[in-house]
């Protein structure tokens, strides 16, 4: 039986943060329980049999639901599929929306790795992205979860905000790995069409740092963290040895996952495809026994080899010659050998022994180097 | 001495400004006459490629047969032949006319009389042709008949006491043009036994017949199965079939004699062994002289065409062919561009024409095309005396050889509204227009003649002038001779490398002002890419202009997850499918439109 990947979406959020351009919505409190039924139905009839090496549980923001909610999920899951005992299973949550009865809960349910978002050690900042909690909300809530017993907990922060100076990004760097927690998501702000921050942006009202500046905050992340006993092993990614997301890496390992819920993605006997992504829509497909949106694409070998370069370039070391070549039964260089050589002599790949990776320069500018693949 | 049959024909042009309403009249009388039925009617029907109704002008000479029965009760066969409306195609309106032996000359009643009303009516007179003026649009609320009669009359010198007014949109009036025809135009005179001259003043490739040509028999007769000869190609043909026009189609018939408007079809082969112009004989008692007029095609304005695509420069070359079929006009020749690779230098008649040419391989033909910035013939003259034609830039020869530039002139004839004199003065002087004279036609708009360098004329001036005046200025210009001229060569580096097809002469005093410009607009057009560009225009070794693309640091995108997986796939794409509108000129990616965009400088 192959394993997979599961991914449970929880679209509900306290409020939108102002740069927000994801699957999620607030003031919908009321469609909650109508969610939950159609998310218990679409794991019921769910016809793949597979083993589960990971759950993420993400939004939107799940923690602002009730806990019981996500317990029944979770059950309905192992009941349909079987979990791997080692299984990483992943929440998110922001802070100030945690306590120690919700932890201790989730623990309980077997969720063994919390994510959350904080996006700034600076309040100020906070207060400038429309996030609702404070740093001492998230320091709270951080020490309730140590103190239930989580091992693996994993923290997002946020560069290149408005206003932020490199002095403010470097503080947010050391405070959190003072905490010495096993993750850390380090991701530039981008501002995305349709958000409030497009709109100030386009006013020229967002004062956002220059790319350089933004650059300048990436190397100082990867040089800091990097001293303090974190493994930089994808473009956004930090951890701890052994502490790295499973689940984020079948991403970008090209692997197969299942995906429940508004608005989530599957990969799976090589179709990628997605359910509506509005909470109504979902619900009403669901009762009328489909939820699929109409994005279903084929991966055709072609496709999946090009895919597994784009994603696995994401990660630092890169891809593994001896990995394609199980996989697709032919040598990398006899796909993209010009493309590859190209890249390396403009410094922005790198071949050692059996990987190619990008470069420095090339985590940079990855996106050039990755639309050749395709 | 005319015979009864000649007596009772009729050969005539309609010329007019643009949009004055000739298209519609020919309409008209195509309806009243009844070649077509009003249901048979799809409006305008003599303009049949869609660019010529798009812009409603018309590209092509068509000629077409009526017959009127007039008020005298007697039948006219009335030969309507059409001729081309545009300044470009001065050669070609030129032999329509020669085909006539008068012109109706439409003056819309609200607008009045406008360059090329004035152009046409001069070819016209040169013609020896009986010129007929109608006014046309008195249905226009803003219509002033009475007025523009004498603006005919004041300007043109012609009686207009006896112009039909007519709406051709509306059909009001029009059979008094018809009577006009008959009783103002003259009939063609010519001896059918003499020996056999016919004048080609169009032509068309069919895949069957062959390149079916267009004449007016002035004197002879010609049958199916003769033996005719091209007199200034010298290649003979044997007539497979000939007959008289009708809208889109050929009738067939036994002979054509003097006097006589009609077709000949005779295997020929290459559209390049009947020029528009040449005479038609026997080749057994052949005339001793071609008719008079005949001129060998010259092209003003050339431009290089490349295929976006390399690997299509076959393709191109067969379509070039295919477009050069029916237009003797268009020459080209392959040529190379370290920048673009592969294309052509193609010549044209103008402006328009290129344009034209370049919109049809898009559309009909569906190619991706570069171009360069369109050029004029200079004429160099060595330091070892040699004299050369030099049509593109990078082929002048190096400074030091070279010991006279003289660039072609032209006179211009500015119609515009009296207010914007001034305005129009200066644009003209600022591209070293020569100022010759200034009339004033009514209260209201003035005629401006100068004589300019054509360089000056094919970028953007028509549009300048346009905008200037709120679209009410009208161009006519006409090639005088050429004359030497402080001209440099103007080069454009991007990454410190040539780009050659960038590169173009222009005259020493605007040449700092125009590298300036040029960097700046080149600047906009190019995408920052993952190093800093250098642009710089350079005269000489001398760099007079400086611009940098800045590098960019930062292509990356910074969440890649379950639910990103098929949007990044397909943002990649659209990145991807960007870069191929790009030319790999060196190191740099340049976009296709930044070729053009160093033509729009008056903006």
């Amino acid at each position: 039986m192959k394993e997979i990947g599961i991914y449970i979406h929880i679209p509900f959020c306290a409020s939108k943060c102002l740069y927000c351009d994801f699957n999620s919505c607030a003031s919908k409190e009321a469609l909650i329980p109508a969610y939950f039924e159609a998310l218990a139905k679409e794991i019921e009839e769910c016809n793949h049999n597979a083993k589960v090496a990971s759950i993420f549980i993400g939004g939107g923001t799940p923690s602002v639901v009730d806990q019981r909610y996500v317990g029944v999920i979770l059950d309905k899951l192992s009941n349909k599929f079987y979990i791997n005992d080692n299984a990483e299973i992943t929440i998110e949550s922001n802070p100030g929306t945690l306590n120690a009865a919700k932890l201790s809960a989730y623990k309980g349910y077997g969720i063994n790795r919390l994510s959350m978002g904080l996006q700034s050690t600076e309040n100020n900042l906070l207060k400038t992205i429309g996030r609702r909690h404070s740093f001492d909300d998230f320091l709270k809530n951080y020490n309730d979860a140590v103190k239930c017993g989580f091992k693996n907990i994993n923290v997002d922060l946020m560069f290149s905000l408005p206003d932020q100076s490199l002095k403010d990004w470097d503080k947010s760097l050391r405070t959190i790995a003072e905490l010495g927690l096993q993750h850390i998501s380090c991701y530039s702000l981008i501002v995305e069409e349709g958000t409030p921050f497009y709109k100030l942006n386009e006013e020229g009202k967002l004062n956002i740092p220059s790319e350089d500046l933004d650059r300048e905050m990436y190397q100082l992340a990867k040089g800091f963290l990097g001293g303090s006993g974190y493994s930089h092993y994808e473009i956004s990614n930090f951890a701890k040895p052994g502490y790295e997301c499973s689940h984020n890496l079948i991403y970008w390992k090209a692997q197969e996952y299942i995906g429940f819920g508004a608005g989530a993605h599957s990969y799976l006997n090589d179709y990628r495809y997605s359910n509506i992504s509005g909470i109504e829509g979902y619900i009403r497909g669901i009762k009328e026994g489909n939820a699929n949106s109409k994005e279903r694409d084929f991966i055709s070998k072609k496709e999946s080899m090009a895919e597994f370069m784009i994603l696995g370039l994401r990660l630092i070391d890169g891809v593994d010659r001896e990995e394609f070549f199980w996989r697709y039964e032919t040598k990398v260089e006899d796909i993209y050998g010009e493309v590859i050589n190209k890249f390396i002599n403009q410094g922005l790949l790198l071949s050692h022994k059996n990987r190619i990776a990008l470069t420095d320069k090339g985590l940079d500018l990855a996106n050039i180097v990755m639309m050749e693949f395709l | 001495m005319a015979n009864e049959r000649q007596q009772k024909i009729r050969n005539f042009s309609i010329i007019a400004h643009i949009d004055h309403g000739k298209s519609t009249l020919a309409d008209r009388l195509l309806e009243l006459t009844g070649v077509l039925t009003k249901r048979e009617m799809e409006e305008q029907v003599l303009d049949n490629m869609d660019i010529e109704r798009e812009r409603g002008i018309t590209i092509k000479a068509q000629a077409v047969r009526m017959v009127y029965k007039a008020n005298d009760g007697e039948e006219y066969v009335l030969n309507l032949i059409d001729t081309p409306g545009h300044v470009d195609f001065n050669y070609e309106v030129s032999r329509s006319l020669a085909a006539c032996e008068g012109a109706i000359l439409i003056v819309d009643a609200s607008q009045g009389i406008e360059a090329q009303t004035l152009a046409n009516a001069y070819l016209a007179v040169n013609a020896g042709l009986e010129i007929l003026p109608v006014i046309n649009k008195i249905d226009l609320p803003s219509a002033q008949p009475e007025h523009v009669k004498k603006e005919i009359e004041d300007v043109i010198g012609l009686d207009a006491s006896y112009a039909p007014m007519i709406s051709a949109k509306n059909g009001l009036n029009v059979e008094q043009v018809l009577e006009a025809v008959v009783k103002y135009i003259p009939y063609p005179i010519g001896d059918e036994e003499a020996p056999l001259r016919a004048l080609i003043f169009d032509s068309y490739y069919d895949s069957y017949k062959g390149v079916i040509i267009y004449i007016r028999v002035k004197e002879g007769t010609v049958k199916v199965g003769d033996n005719i000869k091209m007199m200034y190609t010298n290649k003979e043909f044997i007539v497979t079939e000939l007959g008289y026009l009708r809208p889109g189609a050929l009738v067939p018939g036994i002979e054509l004699r003097a006097g006589d408007v009609g077709y000949i079809a005779a295997s020929i082969k290459n559209v390049k062994d009947t020029h528009v112009g040449d005479t038609v004989t026997k080749a057994s008692n052949s005339a001793k002289e071609p008719l008079p007029g005949y001129r060998k095609v010259i092209s003003m304005v050339f431009c290089g065409i490349y295929p976006a695509d390399g690997s299509k420069f076959g393709d191109l070359r067969d379509a070039l062919e295919k477009l050069q079929l029916n237009d003797a006009s268009l020459s080209f020749e392959p040529e190379s561009s370290v920048a673009l690779g592969f294309g052509f230098r193609c010549g044209f008649l103008g402006l328009l024409h290129m344009e034209i040419i370049q919109e049809r391989l898009e559309r009909e033909f569906n190619f991706d095309l570069v171009t360069t910035a369109p050029s004029v013939v200079y004429r160099i003259t060595t330091t070892d005396g040699i004299v050369k034609m030099i049509d593109n830039p990078t082929n002048l020869p190096p400074v030091t050889e070279v010991d006279k530039m003289e660039e072609p002139m032209v006179k211009c004839t500015i119609m515009v509204p009296t207010e914007y004199v001034g305005n129009i003065m200066e644009l003209c002087q600022d591209r070293r227009g020569l100022y010759k004279n200034m009339d004033y036609i009514d209260e209201g708009r003035t005629m401006l003649t100068y004589e300019m360098p054509l360089n000056e004329i094919i970028y953007d001036f028509f549009d300048a002038l346009k905008s200037r005046t709120r679209g009410y200025a009208s161009l006519d210009y006409e090639l005088i001779g050429y004359m030497e001229s402080d001209l440099v060569k103007l080069d454009i580096l991007l990454n410190s490398e040539v780009v050659d097809a960038l590169s173009f002469i222009v005259h020493r005093e605007k040449a700092v002002t125009r590298g300036r410009r040029i960097a700046e607009k080149l600047k906009e057009a190019i995408p920052r890419q993952n190093f800093e560009i250098p642009i710089q225009a350079v005269i000489g070794g001398k760099i007079i202009a400086r611009e940098t693309v800045k590098a960019y640091r930062k292509d990356v995108l910074a969440k890649c997850y379950g639910g990103d997986i098929t949007r990044k796939k397909k943002l990649l794409e659209k990145q991807k499918e960007g870069k191929k509108r790009m030319r790999q000129v060196g190191n740099v990616e340049v976009p296709q439109e930044a070729f053009m965009s160093v033509l729009k400088l008056d903006s």
